[in-house]
């Protein structure tokens, strides 16, 4: 009889969710585990999870090998794969960890102590899904229940009297196969977009690009979290803006004057095209230097700001990456403009470390 | 838990008399074997255990059962075998083998059973373990109920980061010297001097009362005068903690159960070669010879050939051991061995030699009682054996970040495979003073051997080891080539160089 591994595991995976929980200023200003993303999980390298002890430098170590090659020959970057039967001696590697986004958010949510969403939108929205409850008489082949079907022959054969315990044989006939059967079933749904808007011109650089990207993961994370679906829009601008995808968003550098209003406007648009503010969540931010060409057209976005995108969205937030070039001017405007205003969140990122911050600026209001 | 069939199916179970019974015919002497089917799951999490499935609850298997179940759902490792050193030997067959491979595992576990049961290093292990277990299992629950969880489990973490620092050969000389230090000195002033045999009425001649006195004084103060404690460097880390370290009650179980299971796993690591060699051996024997049937050969060599497989930066302890054994049987039975082949020079010769005397088998059969890996290869990895399998040795480049293949010298060779094999690949550290500055200070030393520690793990494991001992810890290793003290007094690291 063997215990189950289950409470040792729990343990472990209790133990993993610590380190992450302390590592994590660390793991959002090295943004390493962007690179590490797969369709619902984050591999998470873990640094000395594993017991420490007195042991060798493994790369010093060398040893004996066997095979060909001349004095010189490379046999691998690392000792790669131990032979079969060569595994009871714990790897010397870092071990990396399969979080699902959704325990990252439970996490950053946790350690940011970031308020539930409480979303918005029509609940008689809903969406059908195709759910495997109930039993039929017919059906595909593929959708057979062995269970069932057996289940249903032993039963018939033990009614009539021909089954026998000795040459306990079950043979179902086509009246005993059973098959699953399915129901749509219709859920309220709440649906919510963002839309990231970033400064390309010339001012923001690589590192500043690179904040922005960090801290768009993360909160992509978040919202993913708490709502069922998510569009996600990318907006670039420096003097026009254009609507791009996201590998563009993070990459492009353009050069050039700063009109912010373009930006504001094409959103706008965008709202009025594909999200009806009535149905769903809206979340634009905004990410720039602060740089802005000219006052008038300064006025502008406060125009489209207060008359068409804060009455569409949940909340607007702007975060101003420190660049060298940029003369911060447009935050200041903004606190300016909407003084005391819920909706308008702005944040100031000096550097990768006060990303967690501007994260919790953002996302702290629950709105 | 679901409880599963676990015996054997009765196809299987005829199998398993007939293959027993050719073990027997071949003079294999193992403890009885009880196998029982598992599927994969099961055996990863036996796996994840080290083969006792009743193990002390510890995060560290549940981490160990992820990477195995990561491992075998991604195709990389797969294990076919587990057995147990115990009497009766446990030993565990994966459901999803074919018939073929159950057999061969058979045949390789009654190989490693009569392993555990006659190999000289395996004699001092507890061979009812697997109730020794449980029993250590029940300890720290019912510690952790008291204590709570947490507390034990990081305490059990501490002991855990100097497993590795136990005397191996310690078992072999008697039981341990495990005595504090008021135990000596009560020893010292019961002595009463040499005293010799004699008469009574010729006593006070013989054993002058002055003369006794005078030399127990003496002894005394040479305590007294003794600077070091412990009097030998001690590499029994964990045994001179459990009787010295300022433990509770609690804590000196938990630690004596780690040492105890240390000890236990101990001889499998200074034996891996030889045992995986035997196994090996034995299941290409009795499969070949005896157990396999025409239309299974393919299927068993393919399965033979995977686990013998070799890549060029990893020494497979099966095929070593198996090659290594299957050359032993070879000289011994042509006669090439003792002074007279040994001082015969010429290759052409040494190659052809042939003096049938047949002492193959029992050859073999007396080296895996008496050797372990150290003195296995010291003793019979041959030049010509080396040349033959092409073994090299290897060294990181680190101007192209890679592995590249060293040497081929046979000396070169031999010297560095039982350099990685040395106190099972382990560093050697020993405590060389407890009362180090006479402030109860904990100093340690490394036996350099070429190879550096890894600083940074180093640092952890001293912070570990002085949350055992509650003073501040040293150790003295090399560093780049100089000798260098690390230290943590509880708050910080420090290090300096150290003549």
């Amino acid at each position: 009889m063997v215990k189950s591994v289950e409470p040792d595991r729990n343990r472990f995976q209790k133990i993993v969710r610590g380190k992450i929980r302390e590592n994590l200023k660390q793991y959002v200003s090295q943004g390493e585990l962007i690179a590490r993303q797969g369709a619902d999980t984050v591999s998470v390298p873990l640094p000395q999870i594993d017991i420490p002890n007195f042991r060798y430098g493994h790369q010093d170590k060398g040893g004996v090998g066997q095979g060909p090659g001349e004095e010189g020959t490379p046999i691998g970057d690392e000792k790669a794969g131990a032979g079969p039967g060569a595994g009871d001696q714990p790897g010397e590697h870092i071990l990396e960890v399969d979080v699902t986004l959704e325990e990252l958010a439970a996490i950053l949510g946790e350690e940011l102590e970031l308020p539930r969403i409480e979303p918005k939108g029509n609940k008689s929205i809903n969406t059908k899904k195709d759910y495997y409850t109930g039993i039929h008489r017919s059906g595909p082949e593929s959708l057979r229940h062995f269970k069932r079907t057996f289940k249903q022959a032993l039963r018939r054969q033990l009614q009539t009297g021909t089954y026998n315990p000795d040459a306990p044989v079950i043979i179902p006939t086509a009246d005993d196969r059973r098959y699953r059967a399915w129901k749509p079933q219709s859920m309220p749904q709440s649906n919510a977009a963002i839309i990231y808007m970033m400064d390309v011109s010339g001012s923001m650089g690589n590192e500043q690009k690179e904040i922005v990207r960090i801290e768009s993961f993360w909160i992509d994370t978040w919202l993913r979290s708490q709502y069922e679906q998510i569009e996600t829009r990318y907006i670039i601008h420096d003097a026009t803006a254009r609507e791009v995808d996201h590998h563009t968003f993070f990459h492009v550098r353009e050069s050039g004057g700063t009109k912010i209003s373009s930006a504001y406007k094409l959103a706008t648009d965008m709202i009025q095209k594909e999200f009806p503010p009535q149905d769903w969540n809206i979340y634009p931010f905004h990410f720039s230097d602060g740089d802005n060409w000219g006052g008038d057209d300064t006025r502008l976005c406060m125009e489209l700001l207060t008359e068409q995108l804060l009455p569409a969205s949940n909340v607007f937030c702007y975060g101003q990456v420190k660049s060298a070039y940029g003369s911060g001017q447009f935050i200041k405007d903004l606190m300016e403009a909407f003084p005391d205003n819920e909706q308008v969140v702005l944040s100031e990122i000096n550097s990768r470390d006060e990303i967690l911050a501007s994260i919790k600026t953002f996302l702290g209001k629950g709105a | 838990m679901l409880t599963v069939e676990r015996r054997l199916p009765p196809d299987l179970e005829e199998h398993r008399q007939i293959i027993r019974q050719y073990a027997v015919d071949f003079g294999l002497d193992f403890f009885e074997v009880i196998f029982e089917m598992v599927d994969y799951d099961e055996m990863n999490m036996i796996a994840s255990y080290g083969g006792f499935p009743t193990r002390y609850p510890h995060w560290r298997f549940g981490m160990q059962y992820e990477e195995l179940q990561k491992n075998y759902s991604y195709g990389l490792s797969k294990i076919y075998e587990l057995v147990i050193n115990n009497d009766p030997s446990y030993a565990y067959l994966m459901r999803a083998n074919s018939e073929v491979a159950q057999k061969l595992v058979m045949a390789h576990v009654y190989g490693h059973s009569d392993f555990f049961k006659n190999n000289a290093w395996f004699s001092q292990t507890n061979r009812k373990m697997v109730d020794e277990i449980a029993n250590h299992a029940t300890r720290v629950r019912r510690h952790m109920d008291q204590y709570g969880q947490d507390e034990v489990e990081q305490f059990i973490d501490c002991c855990l980061s100097l497993e590795n620092l136990i005397d191996s050969y310690a078992p072999y000389f008697g039981t341990p010297k495990e005595t504090t230090e008021e135990q000596r000195e009560q020893e010292a002033l019961d002595t009463h001097g040499t005293k010799f045999k004699t008469k009574p009425f010729m006593d006070s001649f013989i054993n002058p009362p002055e003369e006794l006195e005078k030399e127990r004084k003496e002894r005394l103060e040479a305590l007294e005068q003794q600077e070091h404690f412990p009097v030998n460097p001690e590499k029994d880390v964990l045994g001179f903690l459990l009787h010295n370290a300022p433990l509770k009650r609690w804590q000196r179980d938990v630690l004596g159960i780690i040492r105890d299971e240390a000890y236990y796993f101990a001889p499998q690591r200074m034996t891996k070669i030889m045992n995986e060699g035997w196994a090996s051996y034995w299941h290409s024997t009795i499969m070949t010879t005896k157990a396999l049937e025409d239309s299974e050969v393919i299927e068993y060599a393919e399965m033979h050939s995977g686990t013998m497989g070799t890549s060029p930066g990893v020494l497979n302890p099966y095929k070593v051991g198996l090659e290594l054994f299957r050359d032993i049987e070879e000289r011994w039975d042509n006669g090439r061995f003792g002074p007279e082949y040994e001082a015969c020079t010429d290759y052409d010769e040494r190659r052809r030699w042939n003096k049938p005397v047949n002492k193959g088998r029992e050859k073999i059969f007396e080296v895996r009682k008496i050797y372990n890996d150290i003195t296995f290869i010291d003793e019979f990895l041959t030049e010509e054996f080396a040349d033959r399998h092409q073994l090299f040795t290897y060294r990181f480049d680190r101007q192209n970040g890679q592995y590249v293949v060293d040497s081929r010298e046979f000396e070169a060779v031999k010297t560095k495979l039982l350099d990685s094999l040395s106190n099972s690949g382990q560093p050697v550290i020993a405590i060389d003073d407890a009362n180090h500055r006479n402030r109860g200070e904990l100093h340690l030393t490394h036996e350099f051997a070429e190879v550096p520690l890894r600083i940074d793990y180093a640092r952890s494991t001293l912070e570990n080891l002085y949350k055992l001992w509650t003073r501040p810890v040293h150790l003295v290793t090399t560093v780049d080539g100089k000798r260098k003290q690390f230290s943590y007094n509880g708050t910080r690291h420090e290090e300096k160089l150290v003549s």
